[in-house]
């Protein structure tokens, strides 16, 4: 099956003052077709630029770039056949809504009646039916949002670029227009790739992920793999939070340099056959659990999420705990992250 | 912008009040005087205050030959001063609004320039230069004259509207399909369009009421200014004059009032 | 979206202004360099070259030979003299106008708001784009022998003040329009918003937070204008002076409609251009004022007008 969008040895490279900054270091992707794809990590890794190569705002320095199999490494955007959600939605404020929705067809040359009709078939989509004459400064973010998506799907692009959509919506808006752009996109199956630095949404959302650092992709994988088998230890540190033992410490716990145990996987317990213990030294309620941190003297402190239908009380802080886990919960974390970090 | 000020003013002192209303009272009566005098009936029309009061000096001034010819020399020249404005200014505004590279502070201090340096030496540099080229007097001597200074004009209200529009717009559109001749035409100029009316407005204004360098670039022809300098030194019918520079404010009084209602919401602090 | 089809030329141009870093920025840029290079920049050493140059008393053609007669002719006394004039002429306006100016840009910064705020710009604004001569115009009948400010002065019984003033060496004259007070009177009327302006924008600049600090530390309003307000506005003040320092060297026509026979430095530049047909002398002539502003500049420069900015 061939990719719908594929990068191959890409990096983006430019000077700042003296100094040299790759933006994007030899990254390599294979986007499926109908793949919901996330670009994950925190600011300044690559992600955006990445996308904006995509969608041809960037330029590569090195490698290619191809879009279901044709090159378009240094094509202009107009002449991709991706279309992009933008960040702050770009809406045209001197045209109606209709008209910014028909936009992509005006261009290409369709007679108004046609296209007029196709964008209001758009706007009923996105649930926006009585906004058409209506213009971009009237609306409220998450309203503009979804004309932004009706006037990037218009056009029935193969793949579409979002750019953290989202990030300027509050968090309910936020939640439900998660919900709705993921079940937008199983309807239409279209490939969709999506920005985001927030990992909740990366995990809600995904089919498959890909985690930045510093220019270099770290690892590609599903949500589920993404989360209990990290590839490194910042795609650990990153994605949930984590206990990421290494040295000495961790070969004794487990017998191998490098490991991660996720805070949820940690029981207390007895005493006996107890993995390790320590002091209570801050316990922090999160609804659903307690997340407790626990100083030990052989090695650095661990979390543990303790759920609160347990029906257990929990530990104050000072107490003595004996912490619990099965050989399973623990992973071996294989490769070094970019730019390793001492 | 975030208020610098507090939010509500406080008090000022009466001294204050009285010294800011004597200020602006200073720039706004001699104006108003000029008006009154136009309606005045008495010859020397600059006694005060005016015997009597009559719009026959309005009639009379229809008639003149002199100033109708005037009006139209301004006119045309400040039209196409201003439509090389709009143009040069604009493309200087595309290339520096928004970019960075060497030689850039430069490039704007040499638009500045023509405004910056004292007419006398704007107007005799070009003089000179057409005598060394032996370019004799004419309608473009003029033109190019005013076309040169009105650009920064232009360019400082391009470059204010640029810096507002959101580089995301463009991106847009060329994502949605439009090559770059189409955002031109349907994202860019729609949204610069007020900008560049409001400073092809402005240098309209600024060419129509220039003398200083016009003098030196007119040679024997006679625009409106230049009329009405031969009238400050050699008055032939003070009335007539008082009733052409009354026309003056109207016509100047709207092209910048509009400019400014055009472009009210690019100024940043001034306003808030 | 074909990729394939043989693109028009402005399919190409488009594709190459947009892909190319660079190009765009190229083909915006050339039309104002090449009209700003050739006709201002060229204009300017044009002006240069013919400083030098000189007119041949007996054939009144221009002598293309290099050579510093005119700046000679420039160090005699009379010229000098002007040069003076013109100088102490703009420096009364500038103190002037910061004067008249200060309070005005002052209460528009720091006490009025909203409409009064707008409103009060546009006062100031309005002259300012005016146009010039009609506000000279004004300014000729004002100060007429029979015109408005002898009246209220009669009115108000203060002729003996005018009378006095006009008496006085160097600055009175024959009546108000032909003496050196009623010139510096119109300078100052004309440049004024010039002045305004940029010591508003200087003034609203400085954070509110910064005059509380300094009255909670103990200061007065006194001490806190003296040492606060006026520092920190003093680019505004630098940036306006300026204007009004420039524009009084430069200008020609306000003396000759409003004063007495004394020469200005720009009138010398008119008169020798035109009546005179010396060109070359007056291009050197109007190298004055330049030199003069670059003098004040420096000299503001070190003084520190600009620090704040």
């Amino acid at each position: 099956m061939a990719s719908a969008v594929s990068l191959h040895h890409v990096s983006c490279v430019f000077e700042s003052g003296a100094q040299v900054v790759r933006a994007v270091d030899d990254v390599s992707l294979d986007i499926r077709p109908g793949e919901f794809f996330t670009l994950l990590g925190p600011s300044g890794s690559g992600k955006t630029t990445c996308l904006r190569m995509i969608g041809g705002f960037a330029l590569p320095t090195e490698g290619s770039i191809a879009i279901h199999g044709e090159d378009v490494s240094h094509k202009p955007p107009y002449l991709r056949p991706v279309n992009t959600v933008f960040q702050d939605y770009a809406l045209f404020p001197h045209m109606t809504v209709l008209e910014n929705v028909a936009y992509s067809l005006m261009i290409r040359g369709v007679d108004r009646a046609q296209r007029e009709k196709r964008a209001r078939e758009l706007l009923e989509v996105v649930r926006l039916p009585d906004a058409a004459q209506r213009k971009p400064g009237q609306l409220s973010g998450g309203q503009r949002q979804r004309v932004a998506l009706a006037r990037a799907l218009i056009s029935e692009p193969k793949v579409l670029l979002l750019d953290e959509p989202l990030g300027a919506l509050d968090l309910k808006l936020r939640e439900q227009m998660q919900t709705e752009l993921k079940a937008l996109q199983r309807k239409l199956g279209i490939t969709f790739i999506f920005v985001t630095h927030d990992q909740h949404e990366a995990l809600s959302m995904s089919d498959r992920i890909g985690v930045f650092n510093r220019g270099r992709l770290e690892q590609v994988a599903s949500p589920v793999d993404l989360y209990n088998r990290p590839a490194t230890r910042f795609v650990a540190d990153f994605v949930g939070a984590a206990n990421v033992l290494d040295g000495e410490d961790a070969r004794r716990l487990a017998g191998h340099p490098s490991i991660m145990i996720r805070p949820e996987l940690i029981r207390l317990g007895g005493p006996e056959a107890a993995r390790t213990h320590g002091l209570v030294e801050d316990v922090q309620y999160f609804g659903a659990f307690w997340r407790l941190r626990v100083r030990r003297n052989e090695g650095s402190a661990l979390l543990a999420d303790i759920p609160t239908t347990d029906g257990n009380s929990v530990p104050a802080a000072g107490s003595a705990v004996h912490l619990h886990w099965d050989p399973a919960a623990v992973h071996c974390i294989a490769a070094a992250s970019a730019g390793a970090r001492p | 912008m975030p208020s610098k000020m507090t939010a509500s003013a406080p008090a000022a002192s009466p001294w204050l009040k009285l010294a800011t209303l004597w200020g602006v009272l200073f720039l706004h009566v001699p104006l108003a005087l000029i008006i009154l005098y136009a309606f005045s009936s008495e010859d020397k029309s600059y006694v005060f205050p005016p015997p009597g009061l009559t719009t026959a000096w309005f009639a009379v001034a229809w008639e003149r030959h002199d100033v109708w010819e005037a009006i139209k020399l301004s006119g045309q020249v400040a039209l196409v001063a201003t439509a090389i404005a709009i143009v040069l200014g604009t493309l200087a505004a595309g290339g520096l609004a928004r970019t960075k590279f060497f030689g850039r502070e430069a490039i704007s201090l040499m638009l500045i320039l023509p405004i910056a340096l004292p007419g006398v030496v704007s107007g005799i540099a070009l003089r000179s230069a057409f005598h060394t080229l032996e370019i004799p007097f004419s309608f473009w001597t003029i033109v190019i004259g005013h076309a040169t200074f009105c650009v920064v004009v232009v360019y400082n209200n391009a470059v204010a509207r640029l810096r507002r529009i959101s580089p995301s717009l463009l991106e847009a559109s060329m994502d949605l399909g439009a090559n770059a001749f189409q955002t031109f035409r349907y994202v860019l100029l729609p949204q610069l369009g007020s900008a560049l009316l409001a400073g092809g407005l402005l240098a309209f204004a600024l060419s129509f009421d220039e003398v200083i360098v016009t003098t030196f670039t007119a040679g024997q022809q006679t625009t409106l200014p230049i009329w009405m300098l031969q009238e400050l030194i050699r008055p032939r019918q003070r009335p007539v004059t008082n009733v052409v520079a009354v026309f003056i404010i109207a016509l100047t009084f709207i092209p910048i009032v509009a400019a400014y209602w055009l472009t009210r919401s690019d100024e940043d602090s001034h306003q808030r | 979206m074909s990729a394939t089809a043989a693109a028009t030329p402005s399919e190409r141009t488009s594709a190459a202004l947009t892909t190319r870093k660079g190009l765009l920025l190229t083909a915006l840029l050339v039309p104002p360099l090449l009209w700003f290079g050739v006709v201002y920049v060229g204009s300017l050493l044009s002006l240069l070259a013919n400083s030098f140059f000189s007119l041949d008393d007996f054939t009144g053609q221009v002598v293309r030979e290099l050579s510093l007669y005119n700046f000679r002719e420039i160090l005699t006394p009379t010229y000098l003299d002007v040069i003076l004039r013109t100088t102490l002429m703009a420096a009364a306006v500038t103190v002037a106008c910061a004067l008249i100016g200060f309070p005005v840009a002052y209460y528009m910064a720091r006490h009025a708001r909203g409409a009064q705020k707008a409103l009060l710009y546009i006062a100031v604004m309005l002259p300012l784009w005016s146009s010039y001569l009609v506000r000279l115009y004004a300014w000729k009948l004002l100060l007429a022998k029979e015109g408005a400010i002898v009246w209220a002065l009669q009115a108000l019984h203060l002729e003996w003040l005018l009378e006095a003033l006009l008496a006085t060496p160097v600055i009175g004259g024959n009546s108000l329009s032909f003496s050196p007070l009623g010139t510096f009177v119109v300078f100052v009327y004309m440049w004024l918003p010039f002045m305004i302006l940029p010591i508003q924008a200087a003034i609203e600049r400085i954070p509110g937070a910064y005059l509380e600090a300094s009255a909670d530390l103990g200061a007065s309003p006194a001490q806190t204008f003296g040492n606060v307000v006026l520092p920190l506005a003093m680019p505004g003040i630098a940036a306006g002076s300026i204007f009004t320092f420039s524009l009084t060297l430069g200008d020609y026509i306000i003396p000759q409609v409003i004063g007495n026979s004394s020469q200005y430095i720009g009138q010398v530049v008119y008169r020798q251009q035109g009546v005179a047909g010396n060109l070359p002398f007056a291009a050197a002539f109007s190298l004055v004022p330049i030199l003069v502003i670059a003098l004040y500049l420096w000299m503001a420069k070190r003084k520190g007008a600009f620090d704040a900015v």
